[in-house]
């Protein structure tokens, strides 16, 4: 099944400077185990330690957000669509004395 | 720390972004930096450029005087206003209320590599100092980007 991946603006650098990739994939989790093959450096961006999803990446297949699909097992089928899509969060966090600031 | 280049902002876009950071206190508040990349490097061609601003809802209802949250949806608008403008979405301001202007750790958990990071500290109401960062690639460390304010905007061309 030939799946497109949607590489979002801040990760094209680490894709060879590409907006989208395709895919040989079953899953949606395929999908993105191949594209992190194929490009190294996304992984550490997209994934955790422990290889789950970043809570700030939002995955897409055809518009719908795979948390409410199948999560990464949402099969995928040919000439689907996949959007990565990022959240953005941040914030001064705890008290001063409670959190590691980097001092520049 | 490393120095990631330069960042030029309009003296105007940069009052905006402290006037929003004073408006919103004691929460933070966030928006999408609309402009162009630049060459990439700074030293050989023209610096990463602020043109517009895109101030969006602090989506972090729960606690947003220590953090902020731009939905995917917001993302996407403000993508879109990017589009419809010739730019690109180059980064996202936010701000620190009674904090100084410096990346936390929970800045770096949540950020993503490429964008710039402006950062306002807003002391009991008074915007003071602002702060550009980038994510480093390895994701443990920022890169602080000089905020050059020009008197007037570039030209788009």
């Amino acid at each position: 099944m030939s799946v497109k991946v949607m590489i979002p603006t801040p990760l094209r650098p680490h894709a060879g400077g590409k907006a989208a990739a395709e895919f040989q994939a079953r899953t949606v989790a395929e999908a993105l185990g191949r594209l992190t093959t194929e490009f190294g450096d996304l992984k550490r961006h997209l994934f955790t330690e422990d290889g789950k999803l970043r809570s700030f990446v939002n995955v897409y297949l055809n518009g719908e957000d795979i948390r409410y699909l199948g999560q990464e097992n949402t099969p995928t089928k040919d000439g689907d669509t996949i959007n990565i899509i990022p959240s953005i969060a941040g914030g001064k966090g705890l008290s001063r004395g409670a959190e590691k600031q980097f001092s520049g | 720390m490393t120095d990631s280049g330069k960042l030029w902002i309009s003296a105007e876009l940069a009052e905006k972004i402290r006037a929003h950071g004073a408006e919103t206190y004691p929460h933070e508040c966030c928006g999408a930096l609309l402009g162009r990349d630049g060459s990439g490097d700074a030293a050989e061609g023209k610096p990463r450029e602020v043109l517009e601003l895109f101030p969006l809802v602090n989506r972090r209802e729960d606690s947003p005087r220590n953090r902020f949250s731009v939905s995917p949806q917001d993302v996407l608008k403000a993508e879109k206003a990017a589009e419809a403008r010739g730019l690109d979405v180059i980064g996202w301001y936010h701000s620190h209320p009674d904090h100084p202007a410096r990346p936390s750790e929970y800045d770096r958990e949540y950020a993503w590599p490429w964008y710039s990071y402006l950062i306002v500290s807003v002391q009991r109401g008074i915007p003071r100092e602002m702060t550009s960062w980038r994510l480093h690639d390895d994701r443990e460390r920022y890169s602080e980007e000089t905020i050059e304010i020009r008197s007037e905007t570039t030209s788009r061309s």
